[in-house]
Formats: C-alpha cells, sequence, structure tokens
C-alpha cells in the first residue's frame, strides 16, 4: 500500500504486518475483505441498492410525499406523474411512490427477522451435529435432510395456512422451511476444524464442549454461513413477495410489494403501472442482495474464488 | 469431502466414488444395499412429511367438527361427529390412523369440489406437469449452451451479459414476470393468448369431443385428432413455460458454468488439447461429457422446484394445475384439499430428490 505512509494513524495501523492486539488483527482482516469488496464495481452497486433501502426505511416519512394510507377516490388509478404523484395513485387514489417508501419497512422487518432467525437456528444444528458426531450427528442430519427434501413454497403455504396470514407468521413459515441449508453449511465447516489441535488444546485446557462450540467453531463457521444468508435473502423477499401476492402475508392496508402487486394486478391491461412498479422494487432489492451475495463470497470463501 | 462450495450445499459437484471397487457378486452386494438404503431413506422422508402435515392439520385453529356440523348442531350432535371423525381419541392413534388412510389412497373428500381429493389432483396434475415439464425443456436448451459460453469466455463480455441475465432471473419474482409478460404479449401486442388452459370455445370441444388417455391436454387432443384443440392448448402454454422456463435457465446455466470450470482446469483437458484434439471437441465432447454427470442431478432438481413453483405462475396465468388448486382450496378454507395436494407435491419432491441420486450413480462411470 503506498498510500499507507502519507496517512498515519488509522491506516498505517490497519495495514501493518505486526498487529499487537486480537482487536487490531481482525479490524485489519475486516479492512483487507473491504478493499477486496470495494473494488468490484458489481458488489458495490448491490451494497449501495442495500443501503439506499435500509435509509428509505428509516427516513420514510421524509421521503414520501403522501401518507401511505391516504385515500383520494376522486383521484384514483392515476397515471405517473399525475399532480405530484410520482409513481400514480392506486386502486383507492394512494400514492404509489409513497407507498413503495413504506414498503421498504416492511421487507426490511421481514429479512432481518428471518436473518436473526434460521441461520442461528441452522448453525446450532450444524454445528453440534458436526461436533458431537456419532448417532447426534445421524438423527440432526436425517431431519435435516427430511427438511431440505420437503417443497419450501408449499410448505411455507400450508404453514402459514394453519397459522393465519400476517407477516409474522410469513417469516416463521420462511425459517422453518430456510433452515437445512444453514445446517448443512455450518456442518461442513465443523468437520473441517473439530479435529484440529486449537480445538485439541483448549479441550485439554478444561472447555466444556458448549465452550468449544460456541467459543471454538461457531466463529470458524461464520463467514460461509454469512455468505449463504446474503445469497438467500433474494430469495426470502422472493418468497415473503409471494406469500404476499397470494395473500397470506402482510395484510391490507399495510404497504406491502408482494401484496402491492396482487391488488394492481386487477387493473393491469388499463392500468399497467399499479401492479409493474412494485415489482421493480422487488426486483431491484433482491438483484441487491444478489450482487453482494456473490461477491461476497468471492472475498470470504477463498475456495470459490479460485475456483 | 468435508469442504463444500456455497453454490451447492448439497455436494451436486462432488464426485461420490465408492470406497471398495469390487465386481461381480461384490458389485451386486452393494448395488442391493444401495436400493435398500435408497427404500430406507424414501419411507423415513415419506414418514416426516406425513408427520408435518399431520402437525400442521392439528394446529389449525378451525375447528374441523365445527365444519362438519354447523354452529347451530346441538351439542349432542358435535360429540357425535366428533367422535365419527375420530377426534376424540388421543393424538398418536389418530396419527395412525391418517398414515393409513393415505397409504390406502384416502385423502378425503375435498368441500370445494365436492369430489374425493385423489380425484381433483389426477385431474389437476397433468396441467402442472406440461407446464413444468416444457420449462425444463426450454431451461435446458438454452441453460446449457449458456453455461458453457460463460466458463469458456470466463470473464469477459459473453460471460458478464450471460451472469447478469441469470442473476435477473435469480432476483424476479415469478408472478411479476409473469404480468409483464401478458401485459406485453397479451395486452398489448396481442401475441398470446390470455389466461386459462384453452379458450372457451375451445374448452367446449375440449370437454366433448376429447378422448382423455392421459390426462394431458396436449398429448390427449393430439392423439383424439383434434388438431384446433391441440394448437390452442400449445398457445396458451407458450406464456407461462417461458416464464417459468427463464428461471430454470438462470440455475442450469449457473450450475454449468461451474461445473465447466471445473472441468476445464483437469488435466484430461490439457493432455486433449496436447494431442491435438480440436478446441470444439474439448469443450462440447470432453468437458460438457463430464460436466452432465452432476448437471443431470441440478436438473432434475430444477425440475422438482418448478413442479412446486409453479403455484404462483399458476395463479397468474389463471393454469388450473395442482398449485392453483391448493392455492383456492386454501382460502376456501378447504384441509383436505391442501393437505392432500402438499404431500402429493412433497413426495413428488423427495422421490424426484433421491432419483436424482440414484441417475447420478448409474450415469457416473466411477460409481458404477
Amino acid at each position: 500500500m503506498s498510500d499507507a505512509g502519507t496517512a498515519p494513524g488509522l491506516r498505517a495501523w490497519l495495514n501493518t504486518d505486526t498487529p499487537r492486539s486480537r482487536l487490531q488483527a481482525r479490524s485489519i482482516s475486516a479492512w483487507n475483505a473491504w478493499q477486496t469488496l470495494s473494488s468490484n464495481a458489481l458488489a458495490m452497486v448491490g451494497l449501495g441498492i442495500i443501503v439506499l433501502l435500509i435509509m428509505m426505511a428509516i427516513f420514510a416519512p421524509l421521503i414520501a410525499t403522501h401518507a401511505p394510507n391516504a385515500q383520494d377516490l376522486a383521484g384514483r388509478l392515476r397515471p405517473p406523474g399525475w399532480q405530484g404523484h410520482i409513481l400514480g395513485t392506486d386502486e383507492l387514489g394512494r400514492d404509489i411512490f409513497s407507498r413503495i417508501v413504506y414498503g421498504a419497512r416492511v421487507t426490511l422487518y421481514i429479512v432481518a427477522l428471518v436473518a436473526v432467525t434460521a441461520p442461528v437456528f441452522g448453525l446450532i444444528v450444524g454445528t453440534v451435529a458436526g461436533t458431537l458426531g456419532g448417532w447426534t450427528d445421524r438423527i440432526l442430519m436425517r431431519i435435516t435432510d427430511i427438511f431440505l427434501a420437503f417443497p419450501r413454497l408449499i410448505l411455507a403455504l400450508a404453514f402459514v395456512a394453519a397459522l393465519g396470514p400476517g407477516i409474522v407468521n410469513a417469516v416463521l413459515a420462511i425459517a422453518l422451511t430456510a433452515w437445512p441449508a444453514y445446517a448443512r453449511v455450518a456442518r461442513a465447516e465443523t468437520l473441517t476444524v473439530r479435529r484440529s489441535d486449537y480445538i485439541a488444546a483448549a479441550r485439554l485446557q478444561g472447555a466444556s464442549t458448549l465452550r468449544i462450540i460456541t467459543g471454538h467453531i461457531m466463529p470458524m463457521c461464520l463467514s460461509s454461513v454469512v455468505v449463504r444468508v446474503t445469497l438467500d435473502m433474494a430469495g426470502i423477499i422472493l418468497t415473503a413477495a409471494g406469500l404476499g401476492f397470494l395473500g397470506l402475508g402482510a395484510q391490507p392496508p399495510l404497504a406491502e410489494w408482494g401484496a402491492m402487486i396482487s391488488t394492481g394486478r386487477q387493473y393491469l391491461l388499463s392500468h399497467w403501472w399499479v401492479a409493474t412498479v412494485p415489482g421493480i422494487a422487488i426486483l431491484l432489492v433482491s438483484l441487491g442482495f444478489n450482487l453482494l451475495g456473490d461477491a461476497l463470497r468471492d472475498v470470504l470463501d477463498p475456495r470459490a474464488a479460485s475456483k | 469431502m468435508t469442504s463444500t462450495n456455497i453454490d451447492d450445499p448439497r455436494g451436486l459437484g462432488r464426485a461420490r466414488i465408492p470406497p471398495s471397487r469390487g465386481r461381480s457378486s461384490r458389485g451386486l452386494a452393494r448395488a442391493a444395499r444401495r436400493v435398500a438404503s435408497f427404500v430406507f431413506s424414501l419411507a423415513v422422508t415419506l414418514f416426516g412429511l406425513l408427520l408435518v402435515t399431520f402437525l400442521i392439520a392439528r394446529v389449525v385453529p378451525l375447528d374441523p367438527v365445527l365444519a362438519v356440523v354447523g354452529d347451530r348442531a346441538t351439542q349432542a350432535q358435535y360429540d357425535a361427529a366428533r367422535v365419527e371423525l375420530g377426534l376424540d381419541r388421543p393424538i398418536p392413534e389418530q396419527f395412525v390412523r391418517y398414515v393409513g388412510d393415505v397409504l390406502t389412497g384416502d385423502l378425503g373428500t375435498a368441500n370445494l369440489t365436492g369430489q374425493p381429493v385423489l380425484k381433483d389432483i389426477g385431474r389437476t396434475f397433468p396441467n402442472t406437469l406440461e407446464l413444468a415439464t416444457f420449462a425444463t425443456i426450454l431451461g435446458i436448451v438454452l441453460g446449457i449452451p449458456g453455461g458453457v459460453v460463460g466458463a469458456v469466455y470466463q470473464g469477459r463480455w459473453p460471460d458478464q451479459v450471460i451472469r447478469v441475465v441469470g442473476l435477473l432471473g435469480y432476483s424476479m419474482p415469478v408472478f411479476w414476470l409473469g404480468l409483464v409478460a401478458l401485459l406485453i404479449f397479451y395486452g398489448t401486442l396481442g401475441w398470446a393468448p390470455g389466461p386459462g388452459r384453452l379458450d372457451v370455445t375451445q374448452q367446449f370441444t375440449y370437454e366433448f369431443d376429447v378422448t382423455r388417455y392421459t390426462g394431458s391436454v396436449i398429448l390427449d387432443s393430439a392423439l383424439s385428432g383434434a388438431w384446433d384443440v391441440f394448437r390452442n392448448a400449445v398457445a396458451h402454454l407458450i406464456l407461462p413455460a417461458a416464464v417459468l422456463g427463464y428461471f430454470s435457465m438462470a440455475y442450469i446455466s449457473r450450475m454449468t458454468r461451474s461445473f465447466m470450470l471445473e472441468q476445464l482446469g483437469q488435466e484430461y483437458i490439457t493432455a486433449a488439447r496436447v494431442k491435438g484434439v480440436p478446441e470444439w471437441r474439448v469443450i462440447w465432447v470432453h468437458a460438457l461429457g463430464n460436466a452432465m454427470v452432476p448437471l443431470i442431478t441440478v436438473i432434475v432438481l430444477s425440475y422438482a422446484s418448478l413442479l412446486e413453483g409453479s403455484v404462483l405462475t399458476e395463479t397468474v396465468f389463471a393454469w388450473p394445475g395442482l398449485g392453483l388448486y391448493v392455492t383456492q382450496a386454501l382460502f376456501a378454507a378447504d384441509f383436505n384439499a391442501v393437505l392432500g395436494g402438499t404431500l402429493v407435491i412433497g413426495a413428488m419432491f423427495i422421490v424426484l430428490n433421491l432419483l436424482s441420486d440414484i441417475l447420478y450413480t448409474i450415469v457416473d462411470p466411477r460409481a458404477r
């Protein structure tokens, strides 16, 4: 790094070959990963889209031009650009742009909720199975395989039908069908490290199995799981939108993109923008996650990158 | 063995070489063992599916007894119906009964249509099968060459173009693409017919003049010589099959690219080139031939996921398949139909999954 000399302080601290502390070593590896990632234009586009989504969700009241649920029956189904409605109005005269902005909150809520449930559960199952081995491994992996062999959307449909429609139930259904992939990835990573010397050392020092799993094995699985989560996010958004489209996800009048497409469907041939515009929002967001996930895999998973 | 490709958590691209290489009698014993383990895992997975659907039916907040007797029934009538439905028995006993019913092909009666669920499934499933089959064919025809070209031109513009087209497929909501396709090709250009399996007039001909040999509209109309119906059925199929096929293509081309890159890095490729084998032969015969082994698994899996993924497409195109049937049953709170449909789709999915494993060992000469 040539600019290491010009900027002492933080940059030199991040570029040194001899880290002095654990914090510094971690910061350096994060910095290096960021350097690789930021040189990838498509990854930055993806990251930009996701940051934009988060901004839109946080500052929704400031960005939106109208209240998301304010109806104006005299001005229903107006085309984009009509009297300050940037993207037109829907069948109840609600401003589509504002509903999309507020819809970012719903999407982000779903994504966040799935991201803190399914991967965590999969990580626990995978590391426990991989570390303990034997019958525990066999039984846990058999259960995982059963869930992996299930049709995801149909199972999610059946779950939501049983639990009743709504966002939380949709998330629960998605999480229930999404965890096996993480368990598989985590188990594979666990198998590569569980015979390592450092694990043996920890065990000799008297660390309990629980401590070895949480403190020494789980961190090794994290990067693979994170990449998998990022790559899966697009699929999760699409499944959630699909459930919303079928009327099983977010309930009206909540502005959810999938549900917006569903209502716009009735006016498709006469008022195309009502159904198509929310779809573009879904497309952009899942494209963002896909682009970032692809690049993250190259950065965090050297095996895949070398191929 | 322990390293897993992130794209590929099931390890499809991994060579599965059996440890021992004995021939004749030992090979026979191994084949028998493999069949036994196949049957065992099939049974276990199907049992798991039954258990899950049963549990779903148990947690439903709707009271199945009330659905039968109505809310005006006296307590005595209610209790009688409860006993008749077997709901007074302990849960494990109910489960055994449920498994027995399913095994004997009794999925109950659908309130939605008043027909046995199994009969409804027999009527709707061929339509789903038609859709998924044509979509998969499209996915193979476009996806494999796309993936090969992407791998050969790795990092250059053809690769980038194919990757972006594929990524768009991964990012698009299928129901939205279906709506946009309808808007453009039906609404604006008028090239394609509207939603539905047949035009109303052709539907009439189909109901009365076409013999049901297979349940598939296309095959039956061709076999009966009803060419107007046949043409109409094909015309209605093109748009939904193209929409689904796009998603199949995205998946197949991505995996083809990944497998081809793996093969092109191997030494036998260099050896073939050194021997003077023409480049097209190296790529399309030597490398693709070996990449086809894991690809077959991918194609079967993609077919399986299309069978279930067609739920949304069928809704958009008013396609009278199993997915649409399950969705409609769901909104009518018709639980026999929902569970029956889930069970059949799930079973198909599981069988195809295991079938892909078997195919693998048949195609891969090392695993023989």
